[in-house]
């Protein structure tokens, strides 16, 4: 009981105020037989119906994709989180994210997979009334109607409101007539279902609409030529006068701008957690392709130089996939909570989403960066065969650049995560005051609970919250309310944010299977949380400085707060050769990614 | 039709081998565990079967709680329920009299099982059970058709394939392509849950075999290229490194 009620009041941004213990986190080894038999399940079918395929998709072959999508619908991929009796599985919001986590191997399927069951679904399910959820989202869930989302303009990206096309009530007021171009819209090329969002006459924010594509009157360009994930099908879309009946506008006049924010708040933290299992298979080629690769006599695996390399992928995969699980217990939890209070649960499930709002751009920003950076070293590792087509990691590095653009560009995500802070510190909602008493009284934590073995990490990542909200509250403090104005620190901030919350969630994993089986078997996730704690404070550290020197010009007064800095990023003493070597040996010796949850 | 599927509960294919207490006993730390790849296509079989003639399947497994997660797999593919034999399969003839006993209580048509397991690949058990019930046995059987009260079934032989007509009930070691294996969905893992799972010990049985100590196989040795000139290299190699000839 007394859990329960701790696990009530987690914040959404609480965690750089509060020092949570290992027990209130959901860790995914935690993840009943159900959940893990739809994981393997999931992996299953991406191994038989996707990798086969990957150059015909990536071709862009008549039907192959939108045959793939109805075949996951056949499986129930489609319908994991819409209730059952609108034909889904009614399954928890993380279950949701642990299906969107397997299926982030798969390049182009993944975004025809995520703009569907996301951006495509969630409208209808969250702001549909009675009749559009019957009529819609037992088809959206069985795959038999593919769904789009119509927000971009050639002029509006990430100023969505700024939006062009119109919608016009009919002289007999029985349809909106829409007419407006929309770009960059992932589906386009076989959706029957379109999200689209659209002004009312003069109207200052957007509507949404739900529109068929048999009501006619739509047209599109060609399939854009991409960078990467060239297998998903991305159109420019016109509307032309398109006849939408009145009862097909998606909740209230005016109401689509928080309708498009809010979706896209549950939309991006799925795509961070929509790179796990990406990570992981470039983990699994790479330590495969060293351990084969001979230069010298020896395999490439056997250079440290190599292992440096597969034991960072390890630790950062290991980073967000301890983070994302975590928030989005957390939101489950919340939802819970706002149904016992009597919430209907649609509103329940978008207001639990809202809550943990900095989290989930956290695990966007930081999913989608890690999967670049992985990508990358997979590209490394393979050395002159990583620049060739014939093996995998080419697509590999050209399918993640994306993720860092989609749903919200990293830069805006970093920066609304710091503005949503701030916001809940102006408000009252936590005391910057209190967090930063330290300064008076010396600096020394008193310790919350026993975190032996990792009790000087702990200590660590105490430390790095202190630093987090000494800068935050340096730049309230100069900037004030104009702090929005200032994206370069903001940048700064969100990045020793971001880190923090990584690597506490990497900790309390840890400490949690620690508690459940013991040091010794923990030993693996021992090294991988002190290996991605050794990073994250250092970029917190480069962080913190950057912003520090940006905002105050007296250099006394600077060299006293990059002192403290230096006080709060003290974590040196580590062995990191040691670390990686014993984390790749691991890999070597598996021939592949280190651990394995779902089989 | 009422079809028993025996699954195995084995490690998975790329899991890391390696033996306890002197090499007596296979260590299970962080292996996974999977459903013997063959018994999936004797039980994708059973599912189409069902589909096409109706009736029930049955899965049974021997062996201890561990294996559970694996029976539920059998249940969210097709399986209507199943029984665990709540004992360590000891041997194939241990496991073989486990299963006669219980397709004595049962009336079961047809018994299908993978034409081997993939821990200790004997390849035993459908003959034992077929001896034990005084019932015809096939394996590895590729193909299978239920007409009336005949299974007509086609097997790999020596040299070339046999077709054969066999009187119900029969005991059946399947191999591909029998059937394409089937992926469990998502409404099926939810309907698992609440399938039956009947619990049973053991029937009795002496043990017919003792494990002494298991090796490991030898670590393979590099590919060593000869140069496409140098044939007496290659000859002298293959006779008195690899002793081939």
């Amino acid at each position: 009981m007394e859990k329960t009620l701790e696990k009530n009041i987690v914040k959404g941004g609480g965690f750089l105020f509060n020092h949570p213990h290992f027990s209130e986190i959901f860790i995914p080894e935690e993840f009943n037989d159900e959940q893990k038999m739809m994981a393997k399940a999931t992996q299953d079918f991406i191994d038989k119906e996707v990798f086969p395929f990957v150059e015909r998709i990536d071709a862009l072959e008549e039907g192959l994709m939108p045959s793939i999508m109805t075949k996951a619908g056949e499986l129930g991929l489609l319908g994991v989180c819409i209730p059952e009796q609108y034909g889904g599985l009614g399954m928890s919001f993380n279950t949701g994210m642990l299906i969107a986590d397997i299926v982030a191997s798969t390049g182009s399927f993944t975004t025809a997979f995520g703009a569907h069951t996301g951006i495509g679904t969630l409208p209808i399910l969250y702001y549909g009334d009675e009749t559009q959820k019957e009529k819609y989202l037992p088809k959206l869930s069985s795959g038999e109607w593919k769904a789009c989302y119509c927000l971009t303009e050639p002029d509006s990206g990430s100023d969505a409101n700024a939006a062009k096309t119109k919608a016009i009530l009919s002289e007999d007021q029985q349809h909106y007539l829409i007419t407006g171009q929309k770009m960059w819209i992932s589906n386009a090329g076989f959706a029957d279902l379109f999200i689209v969002f659209a002004k009312i006459e003069d109207d200052k924010n957007l509507t949404a609409f739900i529109v068929e594509k048999s009501f006619g009157g739509i047209t599109m360009n060609d399939e854009e030529r991409k960078m990467g994930i060239k297998g998903s099908s991305t159109r420019q879309v016109f509307f032309n006068d398109t006849k939408v009946p009145v009862e097909n506008m998606l909740s209230n006049r005016q109401n689509g701008f928080k309708i498009a924010v809010n979706i896209l708040n549950i939309g991006r933290i799925k795509l961070g957690c929509g790179v796990i299992n990406a990570c992981k298979q470039i983990a699994n080629q790479s330590t495969q392709y060293a351990n084969d690769r001979k230069q010298f006599g020896v395999s490439i695996s056997s250079f440290g130089a190599i292992k440096q390399k597969l034991s960072q992928m390890a630790a950062k995969t290991f980073g967000i996939e301890s983070a994302s699980y975590r928030a989005g217990q957390n939101i489950d939890d919340q939802v819970d909570v706002l149904i016992a209070q009597g919430h209907p649960e649609h509103e329940a499930k978008l207001q639990g989403v809202e809550q943990f709002a900095i989290e989930a751009a956290i695990i966007k920003v930081h999913g989608s960066d890690v999967l670049n950076e992985i990508a990358d070293q997979g590209v490394q590792v393979y050395g002159g065969m990583g620049f060739s087509e014939e093996a995998p990691m080419a697509r590999a590095y050209r399918d993640a650049r994306i993720a860092k653009i989609y749903e919200g560009t990293n830069e805006i995500n970093r920066m609304l995560l710091v503005g949503m802070i701030v916001k809940k510190i102006t408000k009252g909602e936590f005391n910057l005051k209190d967090e930063l008493d330290f300064f008076n009284t010396g600096m020394i934590h008193k310790d919350t609970f026993d975190a032996a073995p990792l009790s000087k990490e702990y200590k660590a990542i105490k430390n790095l919250k202190k630093a987090t909200l000494m800068v935050t509250s340096k730049a309230l403090e100069i900037y004030g309310a104009k702090i929005n104005e200032e994206q370069e620190v903001l940048i700064n901030i969100s990045e020793m944010v971001i880190e923090t919350y990584v690597a506490e969630s990497t900790l309390l994993r840890t400490l949690k299977l620690i508690d459940q089986s013991g040091a010794t078997s923990a030993g693996l996730f021992i090294n991988l949380t002190k290996l991605y704690l050794f990073d994250a404070v250092r970029k917190s550290k480069n962080a913190g400085y950057e912003a520090l020197a940006c905002m105050i010009d007296d250099e006394a007064h600077l060299d006293s707060l990059l002192k403290v800095m230096d006080r709060l990023t003290a974590y040196n003493h580590l062995n990191t050769s040691r670390l990686s070597r014993d984390i790749a040996d691991e890999m070597i010796l598996q021939n592949k990614f280190p651990y394995t949850l779902y089989s | 039709m009422k079809i028993l599927v025996c699954i195995t509960h084995v490690p998975d294919t790329t899991s890391k081998i390696s033996f306890v207490d002197q090499d007596t006993v296979f260590d299970k730390t962080g292996v996974q565990f999977i459903i013997g790849p063959y018994d999936d296509y004797a039980l994708a079989r059973a599912v189409e079967l069902k589909e096409q003639l109706g009736g029930s399947i049955m899965a049974l497994n021997v062996g201890l709680a561990e294996t559970e997660p694996t029976i539920r797999k059998a249940l969210a593919i097709g399986a209507d329920e199943a029984i665990r034999i709540n004992a360590e399969p000891k041997d194939a003839f241990f496991v073989a009299h486990q299963i006669a006993q219980v397709v004595k209580g049962g009336d079961y048509d047809l018994i299908l099982m993978g034409r081997e397991s993939i821990d200790f690949n004997g390849g035993q058990v459908h003959g034992m059970v077929g001896e034990l019930l005084g019932i015809p046995s096939v394996s590895p059987v590729m193909h299978l058709d239920i007409e009336g009260n005949i299974a007509k079934l086609s097997r790999e032989i020596e040299g070339g394939k046999e077709l054969l007509e066999v009187a119900l009930p029969i005991v059946a070691g399947c191999q591909e392509p029998i059937a394409e294996w089937k992926i469990p969905n998502m409404r099926g893992i939810m309907s698992a849950r609440s399938k039956p799972l009947n619990v049973l010990d053991p029937f009795e049985d002496e043990q017919k075999t003792v494990v002494e100590n298991f090796v490991m196989p030898a670590a393979k040795s590099g590919i060593k290229m000869i140069d496409a000139d140098n044939v007496g290299e290659l000859v002298d190699l293959l006779k008195n490194e690899a002793k081939v000839f």
